[in-house]
């Protein structure tokens, strides 16, 4: 017997459901195209243009042409998807107009998929099987142990590795308390099927039944559909997201972000069904249960924070999304909200009805236009459904959300400054207690959360805390998404179980540093963080172990620093960050990053002292002491680790006055190295400022008086003979 | 022009005429809402989004209009990034001076911007063409490094190509003002 919300649920999925099926009428192939902002930048809008106009010209009535969002795979973008039945789905990877006629002609019209284009490729043969087995730790590698007597008994069974490939992945969520350590799990493309297998006997009944006769064996497959196994099932084949668990991200680049419809079939709203049919009490004790911490920076517990706005006297509460994501290097909740804005609305509607907030906002940076816009849409489309006012899905919850604009002051992703920016005035802060959750927007009690907090809320109540809990470490449940960027050869979204170590994601994950230069540091936590040096690689990645190593984990940003790095210029780089965004209010911040940011400049030009040092350290640790806000207290962060762990940097500049990253211009000298000088000219006809001189074949001069430094002879030179001093 | 009158009908005129229908409208809509004056940052950036920039005349038909203080109007347009007080060129070239975009040389990019027009941080060229700004991030790390003109970013961008892709807007620019 269902309950009337269950039932009212049932009843807007089957009307999604219907909605969906009208739209695919007829279509078998599915051509889908990234779109959001990053995909947009790398031409997917013509890509798109051009495949209409491919099946338009084609006449063929059994193309569906799609949209999706981003997977944050930013560097092979655009990604294209081509799925048709039966076989596996084959995405491409920086996709041109070109190419799509290439893609449309041989692999759509005549079945032959381009293999040197594929994403992450290029691959020799597109197997007709593969098997993703989970790598897991904490199934106690029982997958890693599998893989080696797995190969043996498919070379038995007559199936080379052009026919089924095996691959390891990572956790698909698929354990329960009974099952985990004692089974593995084995998801098999293209079929969608994932099977649970215990030992060798099961094995082998797979492959003979499954891979070479060609039926699923019921017996062992897995019935529920773990939380990324639509992700696994489209993108499993690469080895950038294998390794990665997706959860805040499960349906990033798999579902389309504009519609509702799409988000009921991935069992979207059934969370918020399962909340409403409990007391709001027991979604508060679930998500304190689960260890969600707060993926903003602070890590303060979630569930904590919701009892706190559950327990506040006033009835009128608000509950706010944070996604002015001002961090430089962060972009996991642009992706979020563009790519899969209705998890993000959903895991508000459950915060706002676990404390019983009856208005919710979200504070979008206007820098991100399209995670506007499809959060707009996504707003307009619940309320079609009767998903957002009053009385949702019948029960007595009252809920409504908004969207508010930021304009640039990243001091506003701070709580209480974001709480005045959307009451309309300057974004600054102010003294805590009292705590927003006691009196925050308009003085009522408000809850504030990061997007991504939010988009991990929705699973936690579809498949229990216990479920999330064992995914992370003791203290800290769940995932973490990364931008990963900088010198490093994968960049993009990367979202790994907390507890994961910096080596895997930066080197397994990340593919390590391109052009084999030497990884000297990890930047995370953006300019609030510190810098983490590549011999503490090994470090578990948590909120405490982050802060003990000086750094934190901030909203997610990661920056991979190469020997060509100069720590002090990195940390001039965000202490002027810090100077240019101190609101100005309390005088530690406004005046201390001033100064701190005057002191590197004399260190970086060769004009620092000892003193300078001394005087920078007790400087920072004095700011972090007296500042207001948490934006002045992690100001001094960047100099602060880079002092601790990279101090020879330092002195090199001041004792030396020698930058050893060769990176500060001005101690640094172009000087041409006359056996190696051929005389091509090549060098003095690019110097911007005419200051290399010498005849045709003959060894070339450079003036270093009038020499601006600009290393245009050191990039053009083809002979090596420049050297940067 | 302020406006130097306590006639109410004279003021809401010369402040609706200072702004467009669309945003008169717009605010009169906010003054509807539970806390008129919360809308204020979103008022400005309609304003923007049509003007380019935030005027005298028009911040003080705001302020008339939302019922604000000018001097709140005021202190709200500057102390946000986003809000520009002075006009700007047709195009914006905004280079990311994010992270990512530092550490694989956003400087170098933004010094042939400057070198190529002539301008530096926050100035526009003479013929109105194009303003130079940095972003703090643009949030597209993974194609650094980026610089963004207009609403359009280009990623991976190399000091040789700023040339060619500058060019595509004075065409665009060129074209624009001939028809």
């Amino acid at each position: 017997m269902n309950t009337p919300i269950q039932q009212n649920f049932l009843n807007l999925a089957a009307r999604a459901q219907q909605a969906l099926q009208q739209r695919a009428n007829g279509h078998r192939i599915v051509i889908q195209v990234g779109s959001a902002t990053c995909e947009h930048a790398a031409g997917s809008n013509e890509v798109l243009e051009e495949f209409r106009k491919h099946v338009a010209a084609s006449q063929r009535e059994d193309i569906l042409l799609r949209q999706t969002g981003c997977t944050g795979r930013c560097s092979r973008e655009p990604i294209v998807g081509v799925m048709i039945p039966g076989q596996m789905p084959v995405k491409y990877e920086r996709v041109n107009r070109q190419m799509v006629h290439e893609i449309f002609t041989t692999h759509i019209q005549k079945g032959t998929p381009l293999l040197k284009h594929i994403l992450d490729g290029p691959v020799e043969k597109v197997a007709r099987y593969e098997l993703l087995v989970c790598g897991s730790a904490r199934c106690g590698w029982r997958g890693q142990k599998l893989r080696g007597p797995l190969g043996e008994k498919l070379q038995a069974a007559g199936l080379g590795p052009d026919e089924v490939r095996v691959t390891a992945a990572s956790c698909f969520g698929a354990c329960g308390a009974d099952s985990a350590g004692v089974s593995t799990h084995i998801l098999v493309r293209p079929d969608k099927v994932l099977y649970r297998v215990q030992n060798d006997a099961d094995l082998d009944e797979v492959i003979r039944e499954h891979l070479v006769g060609g039926r699923i064996v019921e017996r062992l497959r897995v019935k529920a559909e773990p939380v990324s196994q639509e992700f696994f099932e489209l993108y499993g084949d690469v080895a950038f997201f294998n390794r990665q668990n997706r959860i805040a991200l499960r349906h990033n680049g798999v579902i389309d972000p504009n519609s509702i419809e799409e988000y009921f079939h991935y069992q979207g709203f059934l969370a918020l069904a399962k909340a409403l049919q409990h007391q709001p009490d027991w979604v508060v004790d679930e998500v304190t249960k689960s260890n969600l911490r707060g993926r903003g920076g602070g890590g303060y517990p979630t569930g904590q924070k919701w009892r706190m706005g559950a327990e506040a006297k006033d009835p009128v509460r608000y509950l706010i999304c944070n996604a002015d994501e001002g961090d430089p290097g962060a972009f996991m909740d642009r992706s979020m909200l563009e790519s899969d804005p209705f998890n993000v609305v959903e895991g508000m509607l459950i915060g706002g009805y676990a404390i019983g907030a009856q208005r919710g906002f979200f504070y979008i940076r206007a820098e991100y236009p399209l995670a506007v816009e499809r959060i707009e849409n996504a707003i307009r489309q619940c309320r079609e459904y009767g998903l957002l006012g009053k009385k949702i899905l019948g029960s007595d919850f009252d809920f409504d959300l908004e969207i508010r604009l930021g304009a640039g002051a990243f001091v506003c992703g701070e709580e209480t400054a974001l709480i005045h920016s959307i009451e309309g005035e300057r974004g600054q802060p102010r003294v805590r207690p009292p705590f927003p959750t006691q009196s925050g927007l308009w003085g009522k009690p408000t809850v504030i959360n990061n997007v991504e907090t939010f988009a991990n809320v929705p699973v936690i109540i579809q498949f229990g805390a216990d479920w999330f809990r064992r995914i992370g470490t003791a203290q800290s449940g769940g995932t973490k998404v990364f931008a990963l960027a900088g010198k490093v050869t994968h960049t993009g979204l990367v979202e790994v179980p907390m507890g994961t170590t910096l080596q895997e994601v930066v080197q397994e994950i990340g593919g390590g540093s391109p052009g084999g230069k030497q990884i000297k540091a990890v930047q995370t936590g953006g300019p609030a963080g510190g810098c983490i040096p590549a011999k503490w690689l090994d470090l578990r990645i948590d909120y405490d172990t982050l802060n003990k190593a000086g750094s934190i984990m901030g909203s997610g940003g990661m920056i991979v620093l190469d020997e060509s790095d100069c720590m002090v210029d990195i940390a001039k780089f965000f202490v002027k960050f810090s100077e240019d965004e101190s609101c100005g209010k309390c005088t530690p911040c406004r005046e201390g990053t001033k100064r701190m940011a005057e002191i590197l400049d004399r260190i970086t030009t060769g004009q620092g002292t000892l003193e300078d040092l001394d005087r920078l350290e007790r400087l920072a640790r004095l700011i972090k002491k007296s500042s207001l806000c948490g934006l002045g207290r992690a100001a001094p962060n960047p100099v602060l680790s880079t002092l601790e762990h990279f101090r020879e940097e330092y002195l090199a500049h001041v004792t030396q006055q020698r930058c050893p990253a060769k990176r500060c211009v001005a101690l640094v000298r172009y000087e041409i190295n006359e056996p190696k000088c051929v005389g091509c000219t090549v060098c003095a006809k690019n110097c911007p400022v005419e200051c290399i001189s010498g005849a045709r074949r003959e060894p070339h001069v450079i003036d270093q008086l009038r020499c601006i430094k600009c290393g245009r002879c050191f990039e053009v030179c083809r002979f090596n003979a420049v050297n940067r001093l | 022009m302020s406006i130097r009158t306590d006639n109410w009908e004279q003021v809401q005129a010369t402040a609706e005429a200072a702004l467009t229908p669309a945003i008169v409208e717009y605010i009169a809509q906010c003054r509807q809402s539970c806390e008129p004056a919360s809308h204020l940052i979103g008022v400005l950036h309609k304003v923007q989004s049509h003007f380019g920039y935030l005027g005298r005349e028009q911040l003080d038909a705001v302020a008339q209009l939302l019922q604000v203080p000018a001097a709140k109007v005021a202190g709200v347009a500057s102390f946000y990034h986003f809000f520009r007080l002075q006009p700007r060129g047709q195009f914006i070239i905004n280079v990311c001076l994010g992270t990512a975009c530092y550490v694989k040389g956003a400087d170098r990019v933004a010094q042939k911007v400057m070198d190529e027009l002539g301008i530096t941080w926050g100035e526009t060229t003479k013929d109105g063409i194009f303003t130079l700004e940095g972003s703090r991030c643009l949030g597209t790390c993974g194609l650094a490094p980026v610089i963004m003109v207009g609403n359009e970013v280009h990623g991976n961008v190399t000091p040789d190509q700023v040339p060619v892709i500058l060019d595509k807007y004075l065409e665009k620019a060129r074209k624009g003002s001939a028809a």
